[in-house]
């Protein structure tokens, strides 16, 4: 079996594992209702998670994806409320600017050779900044079409709901496999976390691929802004602090190895879904503190550093 | 053989490559014809890396031309000359580790399906094409999970593939054994067949004679000789990588009666994997030189005495003491000093002063809870710059910015430092101009006049002819001779190099 499987399927089980347990003490865990609020709830962190997915994948890290997010929930709300723009359009512009971005921290990546943490941190408080300087009060939005996207689902049976938000989640994942694994775009990221000079020396349009790939975290950061503004119906400077952090938990979480090369999008799916499944618990059980999410949190990762560790290092195997 | 009318197929006309001051290439001529092997051979700092990374484009010749099937071109980098038909396979293998081996196979130019990558064809085309060069493996699993052989056959196949005019091997069968060496060169024999020129780089001298048609050897960026191999023994080789044109000087003069005082250091059965077990005793004011080609384990004699890297067994006595040597710091211990081969990665700290680099040593050896203080310091910089004529503007500024020859010097320095008994030197003289070279060799003289006992390692025979008392010929990871008094000549040394001719010549 191919040893990047491995993590994946660990955190699988993990996570059917802890369902289970989860649904032995709260039977009303397993209903289509909590797999939609899931959903629902998790959606722009998932939406994140995969760009930084790509990210880590190609030996990089993106630290700005929280501040964009809370920057991108900011810009629709002034675009909308303010300057009384459509929302589609708003998004769209929001979009534009979130994936430009990313796109210029992946171009001073690359051209000046500056390690992705120190890009994207000032990233990060370039985006955090000027969304204060947008705003510094929180926006609220309000506009039929948020309402109207707000009470559009899917019914599933057993009377849970796949909102617009988690559908877009659900969309991402699946043209994010897709581009993963199945393109050559994918194969150059994958290339470049391998060995960056390896890949030059085999043709990877290395200043390309680098640009695209923070481009698309710009985006994808962009696209949970968007998420999470329908999601609260709000704008704020604040919003999703520390996001980038519960994404790249998620990520390796997932399988991914943090120092690029290896891992799957669907196990960021999972490692999304992981994080959820604490939180839902916490809920449910209704006298553990929130922080306790995160203290699973950080078990699990670092239960996956140190399992990655070991499969990781062995050899070549195969004469 | 016989050698119908060679064609040219890259050819490298005068080339000349400078840097800094340092002349790294002096206006040398290269051709690799169709259907030939042909090997690159030199000493380290010959220039061998620097022209084959002119002739594959990683490095841009500031003299002189390239010719590809009689055209000129001009490669902007390694690509670019892939694009030309340029391959090159690397010691270390340049693919992607995380990756399957159908996927390195194929990186960059992936048939596609409805803008998917084809997989299953991928791989179908990957098998074909490793089977032929007689490999049947699971071409969807990860590159890392096969020996380096194996991803040296995949590097080649990918070379070939996209290339297939020229193909560069740069030291293949450096971490390969002995089996997978002959596959590899089954391979590399079939690709001849089909007519590719192959360039081969390598420092096994017996490898060369079994798989090459012609040899171009280098030394000190220029050209000693390219020709047909059979013409030549392993002997004439050794002496045109080795040897001045000029005959020998001998320096007997400086050595002989040189009366030399109690056995300082003993090394018994020292051995490590890959490293036969040897006996060598060195005295008090004794200069041991040692001799042998690259790879043939000096460097690993060196780092073993001084417990860099661990011994597998045997016993260090020192002043008939034994004592144990597991690190550098036991070593230093135990009063010894050791100036490694590339001082710019293992032993200069470029960015510190010439003062810091020369008291380093010094107090590593007191520990951290005996700081020297400055004037300590100021004194010790300016008594050992003074005693070894270390040329610096002023003592506090970066070693880096020294000549070469003042570099090793300061690394001499800082091992005088800490007074030692036994100095290990490893190539003291390498990279530096030749005006410092006499230095050097002087500095050693002296040191062994005061008493020291040294063991040097050096590729420049006539200077180990100069200050050796005693001459240790190394071949095949095995001391193999011992020259003494009278009978350390040039000449003698180059014998015992090339040995008995090897197997693959009888």
């Amino acid at each position: 079996m191919n040893r990047s499987l491995r993590p994946l399927l660990a955190t699988a089980l993990i996570f059917l594992f802890a369902y289970l347990l989860a649904v032995l003490q709260h039977p009303n865990m397993l209903s289509t209702r909590v797999l939609g609020n899931f959903l629902t709830d998790n959606a722009f962190l998932g939406i994140a998670a995969v760009g930084m997915t790509f990210v880590i994948l190609s030996g990089g890290i993106d630290l700005s994806v929280g501040a964009v997010i809370g920057f991108t929930t900011v810009l629709v709300a002034v675009l909308i409320m303010w300057l009384n723009l459509h929302p589609i359009l708003a998004f769209a512009i929001a979009l534009i600017v979130a994936t430009a971005f990313g796109a210029i921290m992946g171009a001073a990546i690359h051209y000046l050779r500056v390690p992705s943490f120190i890009v994207t941190l000032a990233g990060m408080f370039l985006a955090r900044g000027g969304a204060s300087v947008l705003s510094p009060d929180s926006i609220g939005i309000e506009h039929p079409f948020f309402t109207a996207v707000q009470k559009s689902y899917i019914l599933l049976p057993g009377g849970g709901r796949l909102t617009v938000v988690g559908i877009i989640m659900l969309v991402v994942f699946a043209v994010a496999i897709l581009l993963a694994h199945r393109t050559r775009f994918g194969s150059n990221v994958y290339a470049l976390g391998g060995s960056e000079t390896s890949a030059a020396l085999m043709g990877v349009p290395v200043a390309r691929t680098t640009i695209s790939i923070y481009a698309l975290s710009g985006f994808l950061a962009g696209l949970a802004g968007v998420v999470f503004s329908l999601y609260t119906s709000a704008g704020y400077s604040l919003n999703a602090l520390g996001v980038e952090l519960d994404a790249i938990a998620a990520v390796v979480i997932g399988g991914t190895l943090l120092t690029g090369g290896y891992g799957f999008v669907a196990g960021t799916f999972i490692g999304v879904m992981l994080q959820g499944l604490v939180q839902t618990y916490i809920v449910f059980d209704g006298t553990l503190s929130s922080w306790w999410t995160k203290i699973v949190v950080g078990v699990l990762l670092f239960m996956f550093i140190v399992l990655q560790r070991l499969v990781f290092r062995a050899g070549p195997r195969r004469t | 053989m016989s050698e119908p009318a060679a064609r040219p197929v890259l050819e490298a006309r005068g080339i000349v490559k400078i840097f800094g001051q340092h002349r790294a290439l002096d206006t040398v001529d290269f051709t690799a014809n169709a259907g030939e092997v042909h090997a690159l051979l030199g000493e380290n700092g010959a220039g061998k890396s620097t022209l084959i990374k002119i002739l594959t484009g990683a490095y841009q010749p500031d003299g002189g031309e390239l010719l590809l099937d009689g055209q000129p071109i001009s490669l902007r980098d390694p690509l670019h000359g892939q694009g030309y038909g340029i391959g090159t396979v690397y010691q270390e293998v340049n693919l992607l580790p995380n990756r399957s081996v159908a996927e390195n196979l194929f990186l960059g130019r992936q048939p596609t399906r409805f803008g998917l990558v084809d997989r299953k064809k991928i791989d179908a085309q990957a098998r074909e094409l490793l089977s032929r060069y007689g490999l049947d493996i699971d071409v969807r699993a990860e590159l890392s999970e096969y020996s380096v052989a194996v991803q040296q056959i995949v590097a080649i196949a990918r070379a070939v593939e996209l290339s297939g005019k020229v193909l560069v091997l740069d030291e293949p069968t450096a971490s390969l054994d002995r089996n997978e060496v002959q596959r590899l060169f089954e391979v590399v024999r079939g690709l001849k067949a089909n007519g590719l020129a192959i360039i081969f780089i390598t420092h096994f001298l017996d490898q060369v004679f079994d798989l090459a048609d012609r040899v171009t050897i280098l030394r000190n960026g220029r050209k000693v000789a390219s020709q047909a191999l059979d013409t030549l023994n392993t002997t004439d080789v050794v002496r045109m990588m080795l040897g001045k044109d000029v005959a020998f000087e001998h320096h007997p003069t400086a050595l002989a009666g040189a009366t030399r005082g109690q056995v300082r250091v003993a090394f018994k059965g020292l051995n490590r994997k890959g490293l036969l077990p040897f006996d060598l005793t060195v005295h008090e004011g004794e200069v041991v030189g040692v001799a042998g080609l690259l790879g043939s384990g000096r460097t690993e004699v060196a780092r073993l005495m001084f417990g860099v890297d661990g011994s597998d067994g045997g016993q260090i006595l020192v002043d008939g003491q034994p004592v144990t040597i597991r690190n550098p710091a036991q070593a230093v211990a135990a009063g010894f000093g050791f100036c490694p081969e590339d001082r710019k990665i293992d032993g200069i700290f470029g960015d510190l002063s010439v003062r810091e680099n020369i008291i380093i040593a010094l107090q590593a050896k007191l520990g951290w809870f005996k700081a020297l203080n400055r004037e300590d310091q100021v004194e010790l910089a300016g008594r050992y710059a003074e005693a070894l004529d270390i040329r610096a503007a002023n003592h506090d500024m970066p070693v880096k910015l020294l000549s070469g020859g003042n570099q090793q010097k300061v690394i001499l320095a800082r091992w005088l430092a800490i007074d030692p008994t036994f100095l290990i030197l490893d190539e003291p003289t390498r990279g530096i101009d030749v005006g410092a070279h006499a230095e050097i060799v002087r500095t050693i003289n002296r040191l062994r006049e005061e008493g020291l006992a040294l063991f040097v390692i050096s590729s420049e025979l006539d200077e180990v002819v100069a200050y050796s008392n005693r001459v240790v010929v190394m071949r095949d990871r095995e001391m193999v001779a011992e020259l003494d008094g009278d009978a350390i000549a040039p000449d003698a040394i180059v014998q015992a190099i090339a040995g008995t001719p090897q197997e693959a010549r009888s």
